[in-house]
């Protein structure tokens, strides 16, 4: 399953970075695969970064929300028990305060607090999307054997999705048949 | 803001429950459009405008967005049992599917085609984030602060996140409160002038 095996307080530094990393994630679970990219990989060492890519990827390729990829990240780093605290972990912050304010922010949408911390945001929230499809990206483009099949997916890929309205799920059975050929 | 609203509303816990499955199942590549076709189209529990509301309440709270729409919607129908019927609803089954493909994937990563592919779909991953993102950029474009300096802060952002590695918990309590305070003080001034 795999290659770390985590103990009990690694288990817990895990939920508590992922308590935290749930409060930071506003414009979605996606804009904190940097920070869980750099905890996980760079820093604990406990996955590698094609584990950490395809990760991503096969929950990408999975019906439901983005934010499964927490769940396999969860499976790959504890099985079943790493998904219970990776999901826990991500969810039980985020989903207390939704609950808790969604009726306060509503009542004050237009006042200038809300705006302001809606609006200072936003900029924020798309360097992390940019940061975060290069984080994904780096592995592939920087191997020197694969960066020209990587680069021409993602340009292929950009341009389907900007240009047409062709379902992702198309492109991920592309890119599955492409890598399988390609071997 | 008067408008009109939605003619309908979800009848019971199970019914939250399996509308919500079946709009998070189908789902590939994002959840989003498909739950504006279910909830506002086809069930009509939600007017468009009403779905836009729910939708940046979700944005402003942290935690990811359709999560946070289904947590609302149901809370509003059915306090907090509606709000876990609906995210349940949203996220069992697929969270079902994509660990039995998790399973699978450790059984068959050893096989090379299986790597192969796995990689090709990585970097078609990479591509659709990229998109989004391409996407969405050309909002700034209306942004308080103005297109110039929005896209300033962006770019910051990308480069203390992607290049420099700083952890996400530094980069919002500082870019983003001093992102956050010039828009407070651009609002204030605005109101000003009025």
């Amino acid at each position: 399953m795999s290659a770390v095996i985590l103990g009990w307080s690694d288990l817990g530094a895990l939920f508590a970075h992922f308590l935290l990393l749930s409060l930071l994630a506003i414009g979605g679970a996606i804009a904190t695969a940097p920070d869980m990219h750099r905890y996980l990989v760079v820093e604990q060492k406990w996955l590698s970064d094609t584990q950490f890519s395809s990760s991503v990827a096969l929950a990408q390729a999975a019906p439901g929300p983005n934010l499964l990829f927490v769940a396999v990240l969860g499976w790959n780093l504890a099985g079943a028990l790493g998904v219970l605290v990776s999901m826990l972990g991500i969810l039980i912050p985020s989903t207390t305060l939704a609950l808790g304010a969604s009726r306060w922010a509503r009542e004050r949408r237009t006042t200038r607090g809300v705006r302001a911390f809606v609006a200072g945001m936003a900029p924020l929230t798309l360097g992390l999307l940019v940061a975060t499809g290069w984080l994904l990206a780096e592995p592939f483009v920087g191997d020197g054997q694969q960066r020209l099949g990587a680069l021409a997916l993602i340009a292929m890929t950009l341009f389907v999705m900007l240009k047409t309205k062709r379902s992702p799920l198309w492109l991920i059975g592309l890119g599955a048949l492409a890598g399988a050929l390609s071997v | 803001m008067p408008h009109e609203s939605a003619s309908r509303a979800p009848r019971s816990l199970a019914e939250l429950f399996f509308v919500f499955n079946r709009l998070a199942l189908q789902g590939f590549g994002g959840v989003l459009p498909i739950a504006q076709r279910e909830l506002v189209e086809r069930e009509r529990w939600l007017t468009n405008s009403e779905f836009v509301e729910l939708l940046s309440a979700g944005q402003v709270l942290p935690g990811p967005n359709v999560v946070n729409l289904s947590l609302m919607f149901g809370d509003r129908h059915f306090g907090w049992r509606g709000a876990f019927a609906a995210m349940a609803g949203m996220l069992l089954a697929p969270l079902a599917i994509v660990i039995a493909l998790a399973a699978l994937y450790a059984q068959l990563a050893e096989l090379p085609r299986v790597a192969g592919a796995m990689r090709g779909m990585g970097a078609v991953a990479a591509g659709l984030v990229l998109a989004s993102a391409a996407k969405l950029l050309p909002t700034l474009r209306a942004h308080p602060l103005g297109p110039g300096a929005a896209a300033s802060i962006a770019l910051a952002a990308f480069v203390a996140v992607a290049v420099l590695r700083v952890p996400l918990v530094w980069m919002i309590a500082v870019l983003g409160g001093l992102s956050m305070a010039l828009v407070w003080w651009r609002l204030a001034r605005k109101q000003g002038a009025e």
